[in-house]
């Protein structure tokens, strides 16, 4: 390991906070799901940093169903994204109060 | 040791481009340091030994995913238009900064090579070994990825297809 796992693991964590900011602050639709693509690279980059610390290959395995499963999400999600705005006309996620859909 | 500093440098070009990413107003100025951020963070899973994951990084994070929230945003004309094309020299500024720092991080990358330096000194995952653990530990996980991206593709086909029905419309 090239530099302390500590540190690897800071830096993720940071990056982890800084989409979770991003998620709670913004109200755009697409920022939200940009939060939650920077989220889901901080729990890469601890994997990976995991994978070398401990010399095994599972860590990086996890990386690969992370973007597969990531693929999966912005899928579903940008689908989504492109229904509200044809039905509601805007992507504010204040203006989706409503539970009647 | 080099290797260290080329993390730390690449550790704080990722958080700069991140920063300047959650920050913007433009969902396209976002999307596009969001994409510099993967870049650094392809050249920190290469660094830590991982050469298939900074591929794949790039290819699926940055080629696919990114480029489908740019083709999103244009669709929908997301982005806030009518802006006069003036160029600011301010904004060439962060933009400079973490180009070079990504450039001096690669070539130094190019030089060090850790997947040749590596031989016990650092951890070095091999597209062979990581094909053996994927399709054989875990061959189990695979087909529960694959079945897991077919349903996206059909959910994301169900939700986007036609024109939506008017409101009020459903019982």
């Amino acid at each position: 390991m090239i530099v302390p796992f500590a540190h690897v693991l800071i830096f993720a964590a940071i990056l982890f906070v800084m989409g979770l900011g991003c998620v709670l602050a913004r109200r755009n639709l697409i920022m939200i799901l940009i939060g939650v693509e920077i989220m889901l690279n901080a729990a890469a980059v601890a994997l990976v940093g995991g994978s070398a610390h401990w010399r095994q290959v599972d860590g990086q395995v996890f990386v690969v169903f992370l973007m597969a499963m990531t693929s999966a999400e912005v899928a579903i999600s940008l689908a989504m994204v492109v229904y509200l705005r044809r039905r509601r006309g805007t992507l504010e996620a204040d203006k989706f109060d409503g539970l009647r859909g | 040791m080099i290797a260290s500093v080329v993390f730390y440098l690449l550790a704080a070009a990722t958080l700069a481009a991140t920063l300047l990413c959650i920050t913007r107003t433009s969902p396209v100025h976002a999307v596009i340091y969001l994409v510099h951020a993967f870049f650094d963070l392809a050249l920190i899973f290469y660094l830590f030994g991982a050469p298939l994951v900074a591929a794949w990084e790039m290819i699926i994070y940055a080629g696919a995913i990114m480029v489908l929230f740019l083709f999103i945003i244009m669709m929908l004309e997301l982005a806030p238009g009518g802006k006069p094309l003036t160029v600011d020299r301010r904004r060439w500024i962060p933009v400079l900064l973490l180009s070079l720092v990504t450039l001096g991080c690669t070539v130094l990358l190019i030089v060090l090579d850790p997947a040749a330096a590596g031989s016990g000194a650092a951890f070095h995952a091999s597209p062979r070994e990581f094909g053996t653990a994927l399709f054989d530990r875990y061959a189990l996980a695979v087909q529960v990825v694959s079945f897991q991206l077919l349903f996206a593709a059909v959910g994301a086909y169900y939700v986007g297809k036609g024109e939506p029905r008017a409101r009020g419309d459903n019982p």
